[in-house]
Order: C-alpha cells, then structure tokens, then sequence
C-alpha cells in the first residue's frame, strides 16, 4: 500500500463508475492492481479509504486515495500525459466536461431510476431518459465523428460508455424500451464503435450475471421506496 | 468582439455569483446581463438549449453553462490567481468538496427547505451532520477551504455564507449555529469580509423578499 508509483483499484465487478476508470488505466497501458470489492460486505480498506462516502471505486496512488469516478478520470488525465481523454483547447474542454455531467445525470441516473420506479413515476422516468437520449442523439450527429472524442475514445465516451454494454440489460430488467434504433442511429453507431475497441469490450461483466444483479438490486430499491411512502 | 466577456445571471442565484466572484478575483473584465428567468432572453435560449439556465458565460462569443464548467473554464484560460491548486492529488481533493457540496448540499437544502412540515426537524439535523463533516473534515483549521486565501471551493460553499440565512429565517430552525459549528461559522464572517466578497454580496433582505414570494407561490416542489 506505501510503495511509490503504485497504482491500485479497488472496485465492483458490475460498478460502472469502477469501469470508466478501468478504461481510463487501460487506454492510457497504465498497469494497476485491483481489489474486488463486496459492496454488500465491504472490507475497512473502503471505509479507510473513503470515509466520506464509503464508496468505490476509489484510485490508489503514491498510497493516496481518490474517489468519485469522475475525479478520478480528472487526475488519472493529468498525472498521466498519453493518450489524452480531454481536449487540449479550454472551450473544448469545457464542453466535454458539460457532456459528461449530462451523460452522468440526465442519461444514466434517468435510466436507472425508470428501472426502479412504478407507474406514474417510471413513465415521468423513461420520459425524462428519452428526452436525454434525444440530446444526447442530437450531439452525436453535430459533432459528425466516430466518439464524441473525435476518432478516438474520449471523456465523454469513457463517461456515458456504461449504456454501451448495461442499457440493454436494464431495458430488460426494467421492461422499458428506450433505445429504437431507428429513433437513435447515431448513439447505436457510437455503441457498436465503441464495443469494438478490444479493450473497451475486454472483461465486462456477463450479462447473465448483471440481469440477475440488477434485477434484485432493483427490486430492493423499489421496495425501500414503497415502505418509505406507507411510513 | 474578440475576447470579449459576456455573464447571463440572475441576481438571486448562488450559482451565477460563483462566477462572479471568480471573474472579479482574476480581475477580468466582463459585461453582466440580467436574466429574466420568466421571459429568458432569445439569446440565452440559444446559449444554452440543454438546460436554458443562468449562468451562461460566453467569451469571444462562444457559450459555456453549468457553473462548475465555467469555473474550470475560467482557471484554464485565466491561470493567474489561481482557484485551484497546482498538484493533481490535492486539486481532486479540492474537486471531492466541490462534488460533495453540490451532490449532498442540493438534497438537504430540498428536504429542509421545500420538505413537509413534520420532516424539517430532522432534515435540520441531517443538514447539520453535513456540515459537521464539512466543518471537521473539508475546513478543518483553515482560515478558507483554499487554505490562506479563497478558492473555488470556498466559493461553492459560499451559498452557506449568504443563502443559508434567508432560508433559516423561513424556515424558523437555524442550522448554522456558532456554538455548534464554531469553524464553518467563523469561516462564514471571513468569507463576507474579504474586500472582494464584500463588494459582490447579494443584498440579504431583497435576498429573504425574493424567497418568501417563492415559498408562498409553491403548491408542491419546484423542479
């Protein structure tokens, strides 16, 4: 844990925020170890670690920690040079950082809580991930390229990236259809693009594993809702 | 038109000070616009079609939204003064607060401030343990968040140092108690202090005005 230069991961197999910076370490070739962590049982590492929030995945390095998958991806682009995830120019910048906070809370949040809602709410849910979709859609097309990166994975790719390989499986798990592709043509493109890259698609959780995973965290989720309303 | 300013706002918002204060500290010059968020303008609609929110920051005619954004915008191309520090490990630190403040300070301020009668008590002690946690572990024995001087998390934190009090007033439950949060408090009068806060402060009774129309408007949560 104290040698300099180390670079450790803890994180959680089906975590999307663990696998954006897994993509993060392997597309900059940054070698790390990494610690699975059980979320249901966690070790006192994850508290040590990340007192505040008890949360992976947290980014060991030089024996510091760092947590919140979207600072990390920050610091592992500033530490580590090659391959760079954000633009050079500051406008550009700005505008990834902007994508990747819509992608993280209007585009995933959205899908997962149509996921565990009922009713009503889950209708107001897919609406409002439909609508994020939509946008999401409209980007795409105006920037023209392969990745919102441009011909390479960036950011923004890194940080939407979980719908790439988890959106189908909540779909299912959450019996909503959001992605037509028909209705969305550029976001499926950007999808098989960017499950094409070997080590995007390297080592993702089978999505067997991740139906029965999630439709049982759903299911707790949605419960816990229901006894709060009767409360 | 070249390297030209420009600041959408409006003026009751924690989020357009922000930047504010982050131009003011670098001492950029720049042209305020007034937003009136019931009849916004062609142009912000244009800006910024996503969310059609205030703050916009446009320079050299091209827009930026979101507060956080601008901040990190406005550090890159304006370096001096900084409101971040240099190193990497102690700028994601710096960035964790700024998450922090933004992810768990919007659901208390919701729950205490638009939540049922009933739940405020306990959503007052919920904002409390937040800002224990800020207190001990953010501020610690600091003079500011930035250490001697301000930075942007100070200024995220800022709504605690000006908003918090119009609310507490409405509410009738104070949060931000000396006897039981002395550091966060003493920060609260060394922030107002600072010549350039000082200047740039919302005025605190048109502040209460503006928030007491608010709350008496709403029939259910605002969106």
């Amino acid at each position: 844990m104290e040698e300099t230069g180390g670079v450790k991961l803890l994180g959680f197999w089906v975590s999307p925020f663990a696998q954006r910076v897994k993509w993060a370490l392997k597309l900059k070739g940054i070698q790390y170890e990494y610690t699975e962590e059980d979320i249901y049982n966690k070790s006192p590492l994850v508290s040590k670690l990340n007192p505040v929030y008890g949360k992976v995945p947290v980014l060991v390095h030089n024996g510091k920690p760092i947590s919140e998958s979207i600072i990390i991806l920050e610091y592992i682009d500033e530490v580590w040079k090659q391959a760079p995830l954000l633009p050079q120019d500051p406008y550009e910048r700005a505008q990834a950082r902007f994508w990747a906070k819509f992608a993280e809370e209007k585009v995933r949040q959205s899908v997962w809580e149509a996921v565990c809602s009922s009713g009503e709410e889950k209708q107001k849910a897919v609406k409002s991930a439909v609508e994020a979709f939509e946008e999401f859609e409209k980007e795409l097309k105006r920037r023209g390229t392969k990745f919102f990166g441009g011909e390479t994975i960036g950011f923004v790719d890194i940080v939407a990236g979980c719908i790439s390989y988890q959106l189908a499986v909540h779909e299912e798990v959450g019996s909503i259809k959001i992605l037509d592709s028909s209705k969305f043509p550029a976001i499926s493109e950007w999808i098989k693009n960017f499950l094409n890259h070997p080590l995007i698609n390297e080592g993702l959780p089978q999505k067997d594993q991740m139906f029965a995973y999630f439709s049982k965290r759903s299911k707790e989720i949605a419960s816990r809702k229901m006894s709060h309303k009767t409360a | 038109m070249d390297n030209e300013v420009k600041l959408h706002g409006f003026w009751p918002s924690p989020f357009v000070y922000r930047v504010i204060w982050a131009l003011k500290l670098k001492g950029i010059e720049y042209d305020y616009i007034e937003e009136d968020l019931a009849n916004k303008s062609e142009l912000l609609l244009r800006y910024n079609p996503v969310y059609e929110k205030v703050p916009v920051l446009v320079h050299a005619g091209k827009p930026i939204s979101e507060s956080l954004v601008i901040l990190e915008y406005i550090e890159e191309v304006w370096p001096h003064n900084p409101l971040l520090p240099k190193d990497p490990y102690e700028r994601s630190v710096a960035r964790f607060w700024i998450n922090f403040a933004t992810d768990k300070g919007r659901s208390a301020v919701r729950s205490l401030f638009w939540g049922g009668g009933d739940g405020k008590k306990e959503a007052a002690e919920q904002m409390f343990d937040l800002l224990k946690i800020i207190e001990e572990q953010a501020l610690g024995d600091k003079k500011f968040f930035g250490g001697n001087s301000i930075n942007m998390v100070d200024l995220i934190f800022a709504w605690f140092a000006c908003w918090i009090q119009p609310m507490e007033q409405l509410v009738g439950i104070k949060v931000l108690e000396p006897s039981r949060l002395p550091s966060l408090h003493a920060w609260v009068k060394n922030f107002k202090e600072e010549p350039i806060i000082k200047e740039n402060l919302p005025d605190p009774e048109r502040l209460l005005a503006y928030y007491t129309r608010l709350t008496s408007n709403l029939v259910s949560k605002p969106t």
